[in-house]
C-alpha cells in the first residue's frame, strides 16, 4: 500500500489538471455533434464564439460581466468542499445577498458613497452569511446533512424574497425602486475605454480580490489549514485539537457570505435595482465552476471565465444554433468531469 | 362537500410528487442520491409530449416518458455507479442537462424556447367518473396507478427478496459483496427504477397541463426527495408526507387573492423536511452506505 501510494505521486496531480480539459472537450464534441445535425457548421460556430467573447473589447467586457457572478459563487462552493462540505445553498444565499443589498441600497438612499457603498456591500454579504450559517450550525450541532438543507433553504430565500417584495417591490412590478447613487459601482470602461458599452464593473475587480482572500485564507492562515483539514478528515483534526463544529459553521457562513457577496454585479454594478429570478442559476453553475477549477481560487477564476464566455457565447449563436445548446454543454461538462476524474484516477492508480 | 373538493384536489397534486418520492425511496435505499429527478421528471415530462403529439396516443406518450425517464435514469447510474463519481454533483449536472435538453429540443421540434403545441391528456377512467365527489379523481388514470405503485413499491422494497437486496446494498455494501450479490447492478436497477417513476411523475404533470412549458416541473423533484426525507425513506412514510405537501399546496390555491401570506405557507415542505433533518419529528436516518460510491478495490 505504502510503496503504491509513492508511485502514484505523480497521478493525482495530472489527474487534477487533466479532467476539467477532457470533460471540457467532450462536452464540445457532443455539442459539435448537435451542431452538425441541425445543419450548421460546429468549428464556424465555435470560431463565431471565441471571436465574439474575447476578440473584442465590448465582447470581452460581457463575458467578465457574465463570469462575475461566477467567480463568486465558485469560491463560495469551493470553501465548502475545502471543508468537507457542499454548499448547495449558493443560488438561494447570491439571491438574498442581493435582494439585501437593493433594500440597503434603496433605504438609505440619501447616504454618501463613502458610508452607501460599504453598507450594501456588507448588507450583501451579511445576508448570504447568515443564510449560509443555519446549515453550518445544523450541520455542526446536530449532524443535519447540509446538502437536503441548503437545497431547502434555497426554496425558502425564494419565497420570503416573494412575500418581503409584496411591500417593497415597485407597484405592478417585480423588482425594487433604484439604488441610491452612492450604492452603485461603476463600469469598468471608466477606466478601460476599450471595454465600452459591456456592463463589466466593480463587482469583477471585487471577486478578484476575493479569489485572493480565499487564496490567502486557505493556504497561509492557521484558520485556513484548520478548515482543510476537517475537510480532509473530522476525526483526524478533531484529534488534532481542532473543533469540527466551528470550523463546519465557520466555513460555510463565508461560504454564504462570499456568495451573498455576488448579488453586488447585477444590482449595484448593471441594473441598479433587485428583480426577481435576478441570480438565473448562477448559483448552481458556481458548483461546475468550483469543480473545473478543483476548488483552488486561481482555477475557480478560470472557469468562471470559461463559463461566463459559454453564457455570452450562447447568445451570440442563437441567430444559428438554438442558445439552449450552452445550457446543455454546461450539464455535460459537468458529468464528463467527474467521470473522467474517476477514470482517470483508477487508471493512474493502476499504472502506478 | 367542499372538504372532499380539498381533499380531491390535494390528491391530484400529491400524485407527481408521490411518483417521484417513491423513485427516490428505491434508489437512495441502494445508496444513491438522487438529485437529478428534477431533471429526470422534466425530460418524462417532455418525452410525454412528444410522444403524445406524435402518435396522438396519450398512452404510448406514457410509454415515452417512461422511456425518457429511464434513459436519464440509466445516465446518472452510469456516472455514479459505472464510474463511481459523486453522486450529488451528477443529479445537479442531469438536472442542467435536462434543462438545457428539453428546450433545445423544443425550438427544434415545436420552434419556440418556452412551450410546446398542445397534446391530448390522458382519458378519464368513465366507471368511476360518477362516483360523488372523488370519483373524478380516481376517474384520473395516474391516480389508481400511482396508489398500486406506491403499495406496490412497500411490498417490493420491504418484503420481496429484491428489496431486500437493495436495502442491504445501501447499509453495508461489501457483507452484500461477500455474499456474491453485484452492488453495481442493484444499485443501478435502483436508479433506473426511480428514472421510470419520476418520468412517469412528469407524465402526469404534461397529461394535465396538455401540453410542455420550460421548467415545469417547478422544483418538484426537490420537494419529491424531501418528501422521502420526511417519510423516512419509506414508500408509505413518502406517500403520506407528500399528502401533506399537497394539502399545503391545495390551500395554497385555495387561499388565492385572499390576505394571506400564501410564499409562507408554500415553504412548508422545506420547513418541515428542516425540522425532520434535525431531528425534531423524529430521527431521519438514511441508508448508512448512502453517497458512498462502492469500489470493490478499496474496501
Amino acid at each position: 500500500m505504502r510503496a503504491h501510494e509513492r508511485h502514484s505521486r505523480l497521478g493525482p496531480r495530472l489527474v487534477t489538471a487533466a479532467a476539467p480539459m477532457l470533460a471540457v472537450a467532450l462536452a464540445l464534441t457532443v455539442g459539435a455533434g448537435l451542431i452538425a445535425a441541425i445543419g450548421e457548421r460546429p468549428l464556424q460556430i465555435y470560431g463565431l464564439m471565441l471571436r465574439e467573447c474575447f476578440g473584442t473589447g465590448y465582447g470581452l467586457g460581457q463575458t467578465m460581466f457574465r463570469a462575475t457572478p461566477l467567480v463568486f459563487t465558485g469560491l463560495a462552493v469551493a470553501l465548502g468542499f475545502r471543508a468537507g462540505l457542499f454548499n448547495i445553498g449558493v443560488e438561494g444565499q447570491l439571491y438574498l445577498g442581493g435582494f439585501a443589498a437593493a433594500l440597503v441600497g434603496v433605504g438609505f438612499a440619501h447616504l454618501p458613497t463613502v458610508l452607501l457603498l460599504p453598507l450594501t456591500v456588507l448588507a450583501a454579504a451579511a445576508a448570504g452569511g447568515v443564510w449560509g450559517a443555519i446549515p453550518g450550525a445544523l450541520k455542526a450541532r446536530l449532524g443535519a446533512h447540509e446538502v437536503i438543507n441548503t437545497i431547502m433553504l434555497n426554496f425558502i430565500a425564494f419565497a420570503l424574497v416573494a412575500y418581503v417584495g409584496r411591500s417593497v417591490f415597485e407597484p405592478s412590478t417585480v423588482r425594487t425602486a433604484t439604488i441610491g447613487p452612492g450604492a452603485l459601482l461603476p463600469r469598468l470602461e471608466a477606466w478601460l475605454p476599450a471595454l465600452k458599452g459591456s456592463p463589466a464593473n466593480l463587482a469583477g475587480l471585487l471577486g478578484l480580490g476575493v479569489s485572493a482572500g480565499v487564496g490567502a485564507l486557505l493556504f497561509a492562515t492557521r484558520r485556513g489549514y484548520e478548515l482543510r483539514a476537517v475537510g480532509l478528515s473530522p476525526a483526524a483534526a478533531e484529534y488534532g485539537g481542532i473543533s469540527v463544529p466551528r470550523t463546519q459553521t465557520l466555513a460555510l457562513t463565508l461560504s454564504g457570505a462570499i456568495a451573498g457577496l455576488g448579488g453586488t454585479n447585477f444590482v449595484l454594478g448593471y441594473k441598479h435595482f433587485f428583480e426577481l429570478g435576478f441570480s438565473g442559476g448562477a448559483g448552481f453553475l458556481g458548483i461546475a465552476v468550483a469543480l473545473l477549477g478543483r476548488n483552488h481560487p486561481l482555477g475557480v477564476v478560470i472557469a468562471a471565465l470559461f463559463f461566463g464566455a459559454l453564457s455570452y457565447g450562447g447568445l451570440v449563436i442563437n441567430q444559428r444554433v438554438p442558445k439552449e445548446l450552452v445550457e446543455m454543454l454546461q450539464g455535460l461538462v459537468i458529468l464528463f468531469a467527474i467521470s473522467a476524474h474517476q477514470a482517470l484516477e483508477r487508471a493512474a492508480r493502476r499504472m502506478g | 362537500m367542499e372538504i372532499l373538493l380539498f381533499a380531491a384536489a390535494a390528491v391530484r397534486i400529491s400524485v407527481p410528487y408521490a411518483l417521484a418520492s417513491l423513485g427516490a425511496c428505491f434508489s437512495e435505499r441502494g445508496g444513491v442520491i438522487n438529485i437529478g429527478l428534477e431533471g429526470i421528471m422534466l425530460n418524462g415530462a417532455l418525452g410525454y409530449t412528444l410522444g403524445a403529439f406524435f402518435t396522438g396516443s396519450p398512452w404510448l406518450g406514457v410509454g415515452t416518458a417512461l422511456l425518457a425517464g429511464m434513459l436519464t435514469g440509466a445516465l446518472h447510474a452510469t456516472v455514479t455507479v459505472g464510474f463511481r463519481a459523486d453522486q450529488i454533483t451528477s443529479g445537479l449536472g442531469v438536472n442542467l442537462l435536462a434543462a438545457g435538453l428539453t428546450k433545445f429540443v423544443l425550438t427544434q421540434v415545436f420552434h419556440s424556447s418556452s412551450n410546446s403545441s398542445r397534446v391530448p391528456g390522458l382519458p378519464a377512467w368513465s366507471i368511476f367518473a360518477h362516483l360523488p365527489a372523488l370519483g373524478p379523481v380516481l376517474a384520473a388514470p395516474l391516480v389508481l396507478l400511482a396508489l398500486a405503485l406506491v403499495a406496490g413499491g412497500q411490498w417490493l422494497l420491504f418484503r420481496s427478496v429484491f428489496g431486500l437486496r437493495l436495502r442491504s446494498i445501501g447499509e453495508r455494501p461489501e457483507a452484500a459483496a461477500t455474499l456474491g450479490l453485484s452492488v453495481s447492478a442493484y444499485r443501478a436497477a435502483g436508479v433506473v427504477i426511480s428514472g421510470a417513476l419520476a418520468g412517469l411523475a412528469g407524465a402526469w404533470l404534461a397529461s394535465e397541463q396538455h401540453s410542455f412549458t420550460d421548467g415545469m416541473t417547478g422544483g418538484r423533484g426537490y420537494i419529491a426527495i424531501a418528501a422521502m426525507i420526511v417519510g423516512k425513506w419509506s414508500p408509505l412514510g413518502a406517500a403520506a408526507a407528500c399528502l401533506l405537501f399537497g394539502a399545503a399546496e391545495a390551500l395554497q390555491i385555495a387561499l388565492q387573492g385572499e390576505r394571506f401570506p400564501n410564499e409562507l405557507l408554500q415553504t412548508l415542505p422545506y420547513v418541515v423536511t428542516m425540522l425532520a433533518l434535525a431531528g425534531f419529528i423524529g430521527r431521519a436516518v438514511p441508508p448508512r452506505a448512502i453517497g458512498v460510491p462502492y469500489d470493490p478495490e478499496q474496501s
